[in-house]
């Protein structure tokens, strides 16, 4: 049996502003993955000894590491928003029987981030 | 029905618990390394406290974890990425290994710095 399907273009996904939306959002695992190599190579710098690590904050001083991190920051934080933006509708958290508010599980985990972010600022800066 | 187990399921936790630590901790990572310590709007710690701060077992257990399941949140997402986004469907056999291969590739990699620090 055959099935007929549609003929989708290549670039469909320009067509509308929410398709170029979710695209982007797909794209930013692609700088996910490059923020746990830049991770592992400062993780082995460290390790390494006192001339690596300078090595390392030599290499990660040049112009052009700090743009690719720079766009990475911005889609890492589209990543995060939309992420923590989507929480309820994946979790429906009950208590005594009724349905928590969707913005409250939207609170809790920015709560969470927050958190999580003073903890390693001051594990990293102390 | 076909009831066969895939590891569809599984995949999918991976991805979701993954994009949940990534959401959670790399924006704090990535701007204190990748922009406020190049850029010097901090002063960059010294290698003696980050060097303390990885031998301790529960960072390296934080940071195992992290890199594993970001990992495979991207090898998830970058796979359907190229399905859909570029329509290479028909490739999914190699895209797969490709996707899966280098998340275990850097969990292996990062379990082995990590235990050698």
């Amino acid at each position: 049996m055959s099935v007929y399907q549609r003929p989708v273009h290549l670039f469909w996904w320009l067509e509308r502003r929410s398709y170029v939306l979710f695209v982007l959002r797909e794209l930013s695992s692609v700088f996910i993955a490059w923020f746990v190599v830049f991770l592992l190579l400062l993780i082995n710098a460290v390790s390494d000894g006192e001339a690596s690590y300078q090595k390392f904050l030599d290499w990660s001083g040049q112009w052009w590491v700090i743009a690719i991190n720079i766009i990475a920051m911005l889609f890492v934080l589209l990543h995060a928003v939309t992420w923590f933006a989507l929480a309820p509708r994946a979790m429906v958290i009950k208590v005594r029987g009724r349905r928590l508010p969707p913005r409250h599980v939207v609170a809790a985990h920015y709560l969470a981030w927050l958190v999580l972010t003073a903890i390693v600022a001051w594990v990293v800066l102390k | 029905m076909n009831r066969r187990p895939t590891p569809e399921p599984f995949l999918w936790m991976l991805f979701s618990s993954g994009g949940m630590v990534a959401a959670l901790m790399v924006p704090i990572l990535l701007f204190l390394f990748g922009i406020a310590f190049p850029l010097d709007l901090l002063s960059a710690p010294s290698q003696a406290h980050l060097y303390a701060v990885l031998h301790n077992w529960i960072t390296r257990l934080v940071l195992f974890g992290l890199c594993v399941l970001a990992l495979f949140h991207w090898a998830h997402r970058f796979r359907y990425t190229l399905y859909e986004g570029l329509q290479l469907r028909k490739y999914a056999v190699p895209i797969v290994a490709f996707c899966y291969g280098g998340a275990v590739v850097g969990s292996v990699i990062a379990a082995a710095l990590l235990v050698t620090v």
